[in-house]
């Protein structure tokens, strides 16, 4: 195969990933979108080998079959609240393959040139400001990756590790690491200096991940799903190849559009979450006062009264939700209000849980279905009208305290209007304030009541009073 | 050295892609916002291309490593985002 018919053979598949992307948007067509994306990959990696012949064959095949098989069992063992981390580790896959492979190309244009087969500079311009973006950018996909990896996994602490002069030991981090950058495009040949940038890239990549909380992890994930996108592309400069720039652009500009959206729901720029943040250092002094005597604690059997003369529910599930694992309860107790008629929906805040679109999986996962998950534009008119809405396991969200202008870490942020609903019904374990560290006033109003206890217990006997009502 | 003129072909290519991209993202519903992003980190995987090719050029011992290391992670990133997708999808369902 000649090198144009390789190109035209990615060509076809680059438009595949096009309309995989655009077809991903949209709830019928996404299966759909999904295949077309695998059929223009596949049909990427058997052109490639066929315009290459059986070089290193049995590499080719071992690898190919290996990181297979272990996408797949990953991909189908994996349970759907362990999602954000999934999707987190594959982006780092992705971040560590672009630096293995700038590196690989690096020591082959080396080796070559010391051999003297070709004449001038090791690499051109293109090339080695191109493998230096693989090795910085891929680096600190993989390792912020890894970071993001073990927090949602629980292995790193989900809070955020700040400390004095941050800001400047970042700063210093990536000025060496941008040297370092400029001394491979001068020297090429000094392989060396590429694994010194990939080392400081990978400390670079700790050191931004680590400052971010639990709640923020949205945001981080998309952006790496970014940087991910990129760090590809760089490596399609490196090889001047079309399929990897159109590709890795393509993903990098989606994530960059869903970290706007996260950020953007949050009412925060993306430097304040990458570089500000909130959590840590926030003081809770007049909590009490906010609280003292006007909390109502209730039962889960009053709570099912309530439901049974309601006409119209809605659920706001939080991050709570999936760590409580009560979203069965949250089904079984949909099913059984349906069956007397009461219409239920739900309102889901567009960065509840630790990654974009996390509550709307685990509820799908529940047969729960889509057309009832409402974003929060469009539910937040119909709360006066509501009956009932349960606050499963959210806090932040739907603090009523972000409409003030001023005066708090989330004020400005868009929250949903539970407290406009006739009765607001919090199911949480305490109250103990969310990630923002701030008291909620809601909890205090008159017509909230607090349901205490764990999540999925809460629920199971929800629906047992429920029935019994 | 710099072979300018391929070098603003790909360019090119570079920034309409972006714009492609932009384009064909921007009206996704929230709903999809999760397997939006592990099938685009699954079309992100592409480097499994740049592995393959970075193989086939042959090159020392340590440049074989490097490249079938790449092949590894990248095709698990490609085979399991796009198989996590799909499962995902598959519990999207608008029920009567």
């Amino acid at each position: 195969m000649q090198p144009e018919h390789l190109n035209l053979l990615y060509l076809v598949a680059a438009v595949l990933f096009i309309l995989g992307l655009k077809n991903l948007g949209h709830p019928r067509t996404a299966v759909r979108g999904n295949v077309l994306g695998a059929v223009g990959m596949g049909l990427a990696v058997v052109s490639t080998l066929w315009f290459q012949g059986f070089v290193h064959m049995e590499l080719v095949v071992g690898g190919l079959v290996g990181g297979s098989l272990l996408g797949i069992v990953l991909a189908l063992k994996i349970k759907m609240t362990a999602m954000p981390q999934l999707v987190g580790l594959f982006n780092g896959f992705g971040g560590v393959a672009s630096v293995l492979v700038a590196g690989a190309v690096l020591l082959a244009a080396v080796t070559t040139a010391v051999m003297g087969t070709e004449s001038g500079a090791v690499m051109s311009l293109q090339e080695s400001v191109a493998t230096a973006a693989s090795g910085l950018i891929g680096a600190v996909t993989f390792i912020g990756s890894v970071i993001a990896f073990g927090k949602l996994q629980g292995i790193v602490s989900e809070k955020p590790l700040r400390y004095h002069g941050e800001q400047i030991v970042k700063v210093l981090v990536l000025g060496g690491a941008l040297v370092l950058s400029a001394m491979i495009v001068l020297d090429p040949s000094r392989t060396e200096l590429y694994w010194a940038l990939v080392g400081v890239s990978s400390v670079l990549g700790v050191l931004l991940v680590m400052p971010i909380g639990g709640a923020d992890m949205p945001i981080v994930i998309a952006l790496l799903n970014s940087y991910s996108g990129i760090a590809a592309a760089a490596t399609g400069f490196v090889l001047s190849n079309n399929v990897l720039i159109v590709a890795g652009s393509l993903v990098g500009a989606s994530g960059i559009i869903l970290t706007q959206n996260m950020c953007k729901a949050m009412n925060r720029s993306l430097a304040n979450v990458l570089f500000g943040g909130v959590g840590a250092i926030v003081e809770n002094k007049e909590q009490g006062d906010i609280y003292a005597g006007k909390v109502k604690s209730t039962s889960a059997e009053e709570v099912a009264m309530i439901l049974k003369s309601a006409s119209r529910v809605a659920f706001v599930p939080g991050y709570g939700m999936a760590v409580a694992r009560a979203q069965t309860g949250v089904r079984l107790l949909t099913e059984a209000m349906e069956a007397d008629d009461i219409h239920v929906e739900f309102g889901i805040h567009p960065v509840a849980g630790r990654m974009p679109g996390h509550m709307n999986v685990l509820l799908a996962e529940e047969n729960i279905s889509y057309d009832k998950l409402r974003e929060m534009d469009a539910i937040n008119p119909d709360f006066a009208s509501t009956d009932v809405v349960i606050v499963l396991g959210a806090n932040d969200v739907v603090n009523p305290v972000a409409r003030e202008s001023a005066g708090s870490p989330i004020s400005g942020m868009p929250i949903l209007d539970v407290d406009k609903a006739r009765t607001v019904v919090v199911i949480k374990r305490s109250l103990s304030p969310g990630f923002a560290g701030i008291a909620n006033p809601l909890f205090a109003a008159d017509n909230a009541l607090m349901l205490f206890g764990d999540g999925k217990k809460v629920m199971e006997e929800l629906v047992a009073a429920y029935k019994d009502a | 050295m710099l072979d300018t003129a391929a070098f603003i072909n790909i360019l090119t290519i570079f920034v309409l892609a972006i714009f492609v991209g932009f384009e064909v993202i921007t009206k996704v519903p929230p709903i999809l916002h999760t397997p939006l992003m592990s099938g685009s980190n699954a079309i992100s995987g592409i480097t499994v291309i740049g592995a393959l090719l970075a193989l086939g050029a042959g090159g020392g011992t340590f440049t074989t490593v490097l490249a079938t290391a790449a092949l590894f992670f990248a095709i698990t990133n490609v085979v399991g985002g796009f198989v996590v997708t799909h499962r995902m999808l598959s519990k999207f369902k608008k029920r009567n």
